[in-house]
């Protein structure tokens, strides 16, 4: 179940669109927000408050690729995989990612913190090789770099849990 | 210091974005204090018609005649959807000019409104572009505060608001009928005109859709005149200046405003500064992943709207990628049609059946499994993209057929050799 304020928000927004499914992305991101992922109990509350059927919304979580209709980690990073990051060598950072986190492409560290996915241009061209972690951008990628962010984001975890 | 007028980066600084009251001192919102409620909105439509402001998302086409489109006795509420999906590979303009000057798109986008006489507009934004869409909303808000935003703008008879639409992040989505379906709620599929979005957009009612870089244009033209607006180009012909991204094999990728019509060779070589020390131009694609490789013979083109097509290529979104010589063309196109294969929304046969059956052969021909007759296949696989529903098919095998034209020689010697010539 949501809670009350978290539904009334939503509410409210979905109250000042056109027509209430305009804002299916918006609510499945605040969704996923708080269920971590758009679980099938997330995707009969989400479709509740939009007025759209289970299946209605499912042609558009399965269809866009920020929105996960699996479990995924706290964070999930998606690393450009198209040609100007391949011409700056994307495929020593994938390498180095799956290493450092102990997965494949797809997968999600044991820690349950990463998620690792593959993505089309993020429009960084000109900082090449880049990713985005939770819709932030990373660019001029190297091997250092990484180990320096992916080891803020740990850091990062473990306060907000003793928090 | 900058060898062209700047334009849409006049307020560009390196590292924050320009104020209200920066975008202000610049002249900013003069445009629309001096046609909002006191002239006509075919006014509007008439200067940008006179300027010949051509869309800068891709397409080309001449901004004021789509706005003309919109029938007079056309339905409301009337809709404006600005496009800022911008998922074009090899493509950042958009990004660095909302992180340059938002106020300038906002003022575009609100004259744009007036002259079509819309009331709400929807400024659509990719996922990774979430910084971006962060500071739309915040500096729409602050337009609101001035009163240049909601109801009655400036005490005049206008209404007109603007939303942020956070994209759930697909390459279709930036295809305008497809935004339209995305904003809607619905499954992103192109819709194949007619009726044109002008006529029946957004919930059946009259939709503009324009890339934002051709409504940043808008105030200024109706600041300083068509005439000035034509100045700016170097061609006969053209008309303004244009955002070009330069990235791939140079010494310093960007995003630079110059003039339309500047030359490939002035753009790659001066402010991209060249490529790096011991390696030589192979091609380009000159307007993004959708367009067709450029090779050394036409490396003096002027970059515009007509002299592209008469070698043989498109503007496009004007995003150059350069390849050096140590680069295979064949690994690069297989990048790109990998992308398109992903990207294709699945409607249509051609594209969701046709771009996956290249890339298999490219992969194959790339990892030394290639055959001879896999190269008319992939010619004729190329052609059945045009029965596709949208533009996506036919620009995905843009860069495969023009590999075919430009670089066959490097695509057999794949194929005799048994391996990828480029590889160790």
């Amino acid at each position: 179940m949501l809670p009350d304020n978290l539904k009334k928000t939503l509410s409210e927004s979905i109250a000042h669109a056109e027509v209430p499914r305009e804002k299916a992305v918006d609510v499945m991101f605040e969704l996923q927000d708080h269920c971590g992922y758009m679980s099938d109990e997330a995707m009969a509350e989400a479709s509740k408050l939009l007025g759209m059927t289970t299946l209605e919304l499912e042609e558009l979580a399965t269809f866009y690729d920020h929105i996960y209709r699996e479990p995924v980690g706290r964070y999930v990073i998606h690393v450009c995989d198209s040609a100007i990051c391949w011409m700056n060598d994307h495929q020593s950072v994938i390498d180095h990612l799956c290493s450092r986190l102990g997965v494949e492409l797809g997968g999600t560290s044991a820690d349950g913190l990463f998620t690792l996915l593959p993505v089309c241009c993020i429009g960084y061209c000109d900082r090449a090789p880049a990713m985005t972690i939770n819709r932030r951008v990373f660019g001029l990628l190297t091997p250092e770099k990484i180990d320096r962010i992916l080891n803020r984001l740990k850091e990062q975890a473990q306060y907000t849990e003793t928090e | 210091m900058h060898k062209y007028p700047q334009v849409l980066f006049q307020n560009r600084l390196p590292k924050r974005i320009a104020t209200l009251d920066e975008y202000r001192q610049s002249g900013g919102y003069r445009a629309l204090e001096d046609f909002i409620g006191k002239r006509p909105p075919a006014e509007v439509s008439a200067r940008i018609d006179e300027a010949g402001l051509r869309g800068r998302g891709g397409a080309g086409f001449p901004a004021a005649k789509k706005w003309l489109s919109v029938p007079t006795d056309g339905a409301f509420p009337r809709y404006l959807a600005a496009n800022c999906d911008e998922m074009e590979p090899g493509t950042f303009k958009d990004r660095i000019l909302i992180h340059a000057d938002p106020h300038l798109i906002i003022e575009g986008m609100i004259l744009a409104g007036y002259a079509t006489s819309a009331s709400k507009a929807f400024l659509f934004v990719r996922p990774s572009y979430e910084s971006s869409a962060v500071i739309l909303e915040r500096e729409l808000e602050l337009a609101r505060q001035a009163g240049y935003l909601g109801r009655n703008i400036l005490g005049s008879e206008f209404s007109f608001d603007i939303v942020v639409h956070r994209s759930g992040g697909r390459y279709i989505c930036g295809e305008g009928t497809a935004l339209l379906n995305a904003i809607m709620g619905k499954r992103p599929n192109p819709i194949k005109p007619p009726p044109h979005p002008t006529v029946k957009g957004l919930w059946d009612r009259p939709t503009v859709v324009n890339n934002i870089e051709t409504l940043a244009n808008v105030p200024h033209i109706l600041r300083n005149g068509a005439e000035w607006f034509k100045n700016l180009a170097l061609s006969k012909g053209g008309a303004g200046t244009k955002l070009y991204c330069v990235s791939g094999r140079v010494n310093n990728p960007g995003c630079f405003e110059l003039p339309i019509g500047v030359r490939l060779s002035e753009i790659i070589d001066d402010f991209a500064e060249g490529l790096p020390a011991g390696l030589e131009f192979k091609a380009c694609l000159p307007g993004g992943a959708s367009t067709r490789y450029l090779t050394r013979e036409h490396y003096d083109v002027e970059m515009d709207f007509d002299s592209l097509p008469a070698v043989g290529n498109r503007l496009g979104t004007a995003a150059i990628m350069v390849f050096d010589h140590k680069t295979c063309l064949v690994a690069a196109t297989l990048n790109l049609i990998q992308f398109f294969a992903r990207e294709s929304c699945g409607w249509c046969t051609p594209c969701r059946e046709g771009l996956p059956y290249i890339r298999d052969l490219l992969w194959r021909i790339e990892h030394g499994e290639g055959r001879e007759e896999f190269i008319p296949m992939i010619r004729e696989m190329c052609k059945y993209s045009w029965n596709s529903y949208c533009a996506l098919a036919p620009g995905a095998t843009s860069p495969v057929e023009s590999l075919l034209t430009h670089f066959e020689d490097e695509v057999r010697e794949h194929i005799s050799q048994k391996k990828c010539p480029f590889r160790a």
